[in-house]
């Protein structure tokens, strides 16, 4: 699948926006879909649709595997070492919760302390701060250097006796920064400290190799990786996944129920309690099925064209100001205009179709450090093109126009 | 819909020189307001007289060009007038803006009404209601003296 024809998959771009092709910069946020994914939802709802894991009957058996196939794919795809490492939950968000949750259960203590970033979205701060609140735990957070990039030696200066996790991002949803995941986990570990990455913007752009970054947790977002809604996806080192407690209790997860005690069930089911989003599950496959056949060394080296070229044209466009330099940027480039408010930015270029987003993109302790209150976010996919970011560079100047600038 | 309908000249010159963007002198009444979902946020001082009548209006914060060209024209406006004047016209304005075809208050002048039908062009952006509507809201709290901060997400 040659990655110049990739529009053509994606049958949202069939539409007309303000009578305006679509420009879609919003990636970051969600992915479009490519039309094989839409038709697995629709035809395994059409033909195949069971509930799985209950039932003994044809059908059952079949959605089974189906949804246990998407799961060897996850597994292949981010070279886990097993397939039982892989969790299915309704989020990034909720993966990133039931760590926080089941870890702080098991090994966090009053006083103990774990180390966010200053780039963090708040998923991957709010879960933690529950549990400052109710076990009081402490949390630091690294600092961003004048690039916004976060360094080893940022990770390193927070590091205390006491810190026991770190929880960071594979790649900023504002600055676009790569994380040096890698050496991150390698310190982290030379002291005794897990990591956890929250990965929804690093899983979708960036090559995944579970057993390479070595890290005990990773959290993935489905819908921004081309596929359906409703559905994350928790990595973690099987030793982490039988020692944690339970997370969430209900049907499927249990091995034996008695009036005076409950034994639970082994990996997976012990952490996919109740009904799970089987249909988003079975066509997520399809995802996965895309992204390998587009070839990820391909979409790396398709995006980092197309951000390096988004860089230069904005650079040059004056009053535009380019948050972040990151020296390793992948997928996103976050702007303000001087004189014009993200909103309005985003409301302008949208009647040229163009789809960015502005405000704080959850990252208000970003923005605060940054000294502002918002921003304008264009943010790639695997379907933009060099002529997407021409037309951004367009409707950038459409709007400098009307606010006389 | 042209995106020049929703930023009129007026806007956009009163976005980028917003009138009474400062504190009140010995102001007796105010509020907060703020949008969480982009953060925009303001503060409405009001001065008024013995007999409820606005001395001065005022207000501080950071928004978009709809939201300060909206702070500015309505502190702009209410200066002089009586208190429930000032709850009549903040009635009509929202009506306006929410479903009305036009403003029916009769405590505003034709100029006046002219001045704030500029900021209809908001009703075609639904996305942007909140942006010209938060410190309306805000202004019926400062009156009203809730001590409530305005939340757009807890309007209706």
């Amino acid at each position: 699948m040659k990655i110049s024809n990739i529009k053509k998959e994606f049958p949202i771009f069939n539409n007309r926006i303000h009578n305006n092709d679509l420009v879609y910069l919003d990636s970051a946020n969600s992915s479009q879909k490519p039309q094989s994914v839409i038709d697995r939802v629709n035809e395994f709802y059409t033909n195949e649709f069971s509930n799985t894991g209950r039932s003994v009957h044809y059908l059952a058996v079949a959605a089974t595997n189906l949804y246990e196939n998407t799961r060897s794919s996850v597994k292949r795809y981010i070279n886990a070492k097993d397939k039982n490492e892989i969790v299915f939950t309704k989020g990034a968000t909720e993966a990133i919760n039931l760590v926080a949750n089941t870890f702080s259960q098991k090994y966090l203590e009053e006083g103990d302390e774990i180390i966010l970033t200053e780039l963090e979205h708040h998923s991957n701060y709010v879960p933690w701060h529950f549990l400052r609140k109710s076990k009081g735990i402490k949390i630091n957070f690294a600092e961003i250097n004048n690039d916004g990039e976060i360094t080893l030696e940022s990770i390193e200066k927070e590091i205390t006796p006491k810190t026991k996790l770190i929880a960071i991002t594979h790649l900023s949803n504002v600055t676009g920064a790569v994380l040096p995941i890698k050496e991150i986990t390698e310190l982290a570990h030379s002291k005794g400290i897990k990591v956890l990455v929250d990965g929804c913007q690093g899983a979708p752009h960036l090559k995944l190799d579970m057993q390479d970054l070595n890290c005990d947790f990773y959290a993935i977002s489905c819908h921004k990786m081309y596929g359906p809604t409703g559905l994350g996806i928790l990595y973690a080192k099987k030793k982490w996944l039988e020692e944690l407690p339970p997370y969430q209790g209900g049907g499927g997860m249990i091995k034996d129920v008695k009036k005076d005690n409950i034994s639970y069930g082994d990996l997976p089911n012990k952490y996919e309690a109740g009904t799970m989003a089987t249909a988003q599950v079975i066509a997520f496959d399809q995802s996965i099925k895309f992204l390998e056949k587009v070839g990820i060394e391909n979409i790396i080296s398709h995006e980092q064209e197309l951000i390096e070229y988004g860089q230069e044209i904005l650079r040059k466009n004056n009053s535009v100001q380019l948050i972040g330099n990151p020296k390793n940027r992948a997928a996103v480039l976050s702007f303000t205009i001087g004189g014009v408010h993200p909103h309005d930015i985003a409301t302008i270029l949208d009647e040229d179709g163009v789809a960015i987003r502005a405000g704080h993109h959850c990252c208000q302790i970003l923005h605060d450090k940054l000294g502002i209150a918002a921003s304008a976010r264009a943010s790639l996919g695997i379907y933009n093109k060099k002529d997407d970011l021409d037309q951004l560079n367009h409707s950038i100047n459409n709007c400098k126009k009307i606010f006389d600038l | 819909m042209n995106i020049k309908e929703l930023y009129q000249e007026i806007i956009l010159e009163h976005g980028k020189n917003p009138r009474n963007l400062r504190k009140t002198d010995n102001f007796n009444k105010d509020a907060t307001g703020k949008n969480p979902l982009c953060g925009d946020n303001v503060h409405i001082y009001l001065k008024l007289d013995e007999n409820k009548k606005v001395e001065d209006a005022s207000f501080e914060g950071s928004g978009c060009a709809i939201s300060m060209a909206s702070a500015s024209i309505m502190t702009d406006l209410i200066k002089g007038k009586e208190e429930p004047e000032v709850k009549e016209i903040v009635h009509d304005f929202l009506g306006m803006i929410k479903e009305n075809p036009e403003l029916k208050s009769k405590n505003l002048e034709e100029n006046e009404k002219t001045k704030l039908m500029c900021l209809s062009g908001v009703k075609q952006y639904p996305m942007r209601v909140k942006c010209a509507t938060l410190s309306w809201h805000t202004l019926i709290s400062a009156i009203d003296n809730t001590q409530e901060e305005i939340n757009t997400e807890k309007l209706d």
